[in-house]
């Protein structure tokens, strides 16, 4: 097995000499995991404002209901949609189980409750502060959340990239519906375990650097928007 | 409330009869009448937590009460009463827009289209004397200018009726002034002005007649004159003399 210093600088070799493999995979990552959160924050942050704004029956139970899946281990929710998908599941006749198309409804389903519960604490915070006003104008729910959604933006786009941090980083839902297939659903994090259990570490390690400073990145847009936004006083 | 039969109408403008809330033990407004009539300005007065605050949210359908009845020109609080009525707090609440997306805002139930929106949005603009910031992130005004931007915020969706809570309470002088010129050319078009203040000086330049609320009971309801001449009451001389009342 090589030492650290070899893997490493292979990793690095890899990486700049913008290996074929290697560009595949990192694109099929972002390609599936930012679709799963577009669509997840499509349906979570509508959902979340509604939580705030809507009186109907039920709010709090469904509340329980997404904070608990908001923990859920990404397995699980693979093992779901894996059934969901499997030709004797309800979904079989679509053919959809292992391509990136199940991965990016895997993905999505772990990343709506994040997406929704967060909102939704942002939200109701906003709401506190804003509601007199909304009263006073004599606005609908509907409007409300509207109104709710647009001026918390900054802090929904962090939301939105803790959802992102969510789906980029699992490797249990991909890993079950996807079935991490060579040139077709393999991933990052799929490709990461399987190389390291082969003894692969340079393509490993390679794939681990790049997630890291993805990460990086990620982390320092949200604090350099934060921090804009805060200066223009809308966050 | 249709602004046609406002001129003249038999039925007082606002008639509260009986008016009571609690919350838990503690009764906050208890068993208040009153009738208030158009064209003149009228000032709620009383000691800090007397009730003013919440006998103005009470009056534009912020808060429910438990008993009694408040008629806008006969007519319960509905939404098209609620339309006619603009309210100014205290503490601005300004959204995290700029100076013209908060006026803005406001219109969104008036149901007009783009270019009138616009026009009220200038409207607004020009009232609160803040043209040079339009574009301004709202929460960076000072706190003089915001309240002047709620003001016209409040006053562009066209209200038969104003209450502010305290508008001028922390601001400068100059600050004052300038509200202080907002609400008289809101009141020179007609509009109702109810407001609670804390500055004598504002009930002498502002207002006609005076409400004073005691422990949530209204004490009193006279001419400003009267009222500072020779209060009605010992308490109510007490708060104009500064002592600390209870
Ligand atoms: N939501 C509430 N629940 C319980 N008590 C309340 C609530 N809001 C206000 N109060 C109490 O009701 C009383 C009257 O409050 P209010 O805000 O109307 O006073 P105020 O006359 O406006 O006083 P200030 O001059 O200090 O503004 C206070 O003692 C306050 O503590
Ligand atoms: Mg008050």
């Amino acid at each position: 097995m090589p030492g650290f210093t070899e893997t490493f600088g292979l990793a690095l070799q890899l990486i700049f000499s913008g290996s074929r493999d290697l560009v595949e995979i990192v694109m099929l990552s972002l390609q599936v995991s930012i679709s799963a959160v577009l669509l997840g924050c499509l349906v979570g942050l509508p959902l979340g404002a509604w939580l705030v704004v809507g009186k109907f029956p039920g709010r709090t139970l469904l509340q329980v209901l997404i904070n608990a899946f908001m923990g859920l281990p990404p397995v699980v929710i693979g093992l779901v949609v894996y059934l969901a998908l499997s030709h004797s599941g309800p979904f079989g006749v679509l053919d959809l189980l292992y391509s990136a198309t199940a991965m990016v409804i895997a993905q999505m389903l772990l990343v709506t409750p994040l997406v929704a519960a967060l909102a939704r604490q942002h939200l109701d915070d906003l709401y506190l502060e804003y509601r007199n006003l909304f009263a006073s104008l004599n606005l609908s729910s509907w409007q409300i959340a509207r109104a709710l959604l647009w001026d918390a933006r900054y802090s929904l786009l962090t939301v939105s990239l803790a959802g992102f941090g969510r789906a980029i980083a699992e490797v249990g839902a991909v890993m079950i519906v996807g079935g991490n297939i060579n040139h077709l659903t393999r991933v990052m994090t799929t490709t990461i375990a399987l190389e390291t259990s082969k003894g692969d570490l340079g393509l490993a390690l390679a794939l681990g650097i790049i997630l890291i400073s993805l990460s990086v990145t990620v982390n320092a847009a949200v604090m350099g928007l934060r921090s804009s936004a805060r200066r223009l006083a809308y966050a | 409330m249709p602004e046609i039969s406002i001129q003249q109408s038999p039925v007082p403008l606002l008639q509260v009869s009986g008016l009571s809330l609690s919350v838990g033990e503690r009764t906050l407004i208890n068993d208040i009448d009153c009738v208030l009539k158009k064209g003149c300005r009228t000032v709620v007065l009383g000691p800090n937590g007397a009730g003013k605050s919440i006998f103005l949210r009470l009056l534009c359908g912020l808060m429910e009460p438990d008993v009694g009845s408040i008629l806008w020109q006969g007519q319960a609080i509905n939404s098209a009463v609620r339309r006619c009525l603009a309210m100014v707090f205290q503490h601005p609440v300004l959204l995290r827009r700029s100076v013209a997306a908060n006026l803005n805002f406001a219109l969104g139930n008036a149901g007009l289209g783009a270019v009138a929106r616009r026009q009220r949005v200038a409207e607004g603009l020009h009232l609160a004397r803040l043209q040079a910031l339009a574009s301004q992130p709202a929460r960076l005004l000072s706190g003089g200018e915001q309240q002047r931007l709620a003001l016209a915020r409040a006053l562009i969706t066209r209200p038969t009726v104003l209450l502010l809570d305290e508008p001028t309470a922390s601001l400068d002088p100059a600050s004052v002034q300038a509200v202080e010129a907002i609400i008289e050319s809101a009141h020179s078009q007609g509009i109702k002005i109810i407001f609670v203040t804390h500055d004598v000086g504002q009930v002498r330049r502002l207002a006609d007649e005076v409400l004073f609320i005691h422990r949530g009971t209204i004490t009193e309801q006279t001419s400003v004159a009267q009222f500072l001449s020779s209060p009605g009451s010992q308490v109510a001389s007490d708060y104009l003399a500064g002592r600390l009342v209870l």
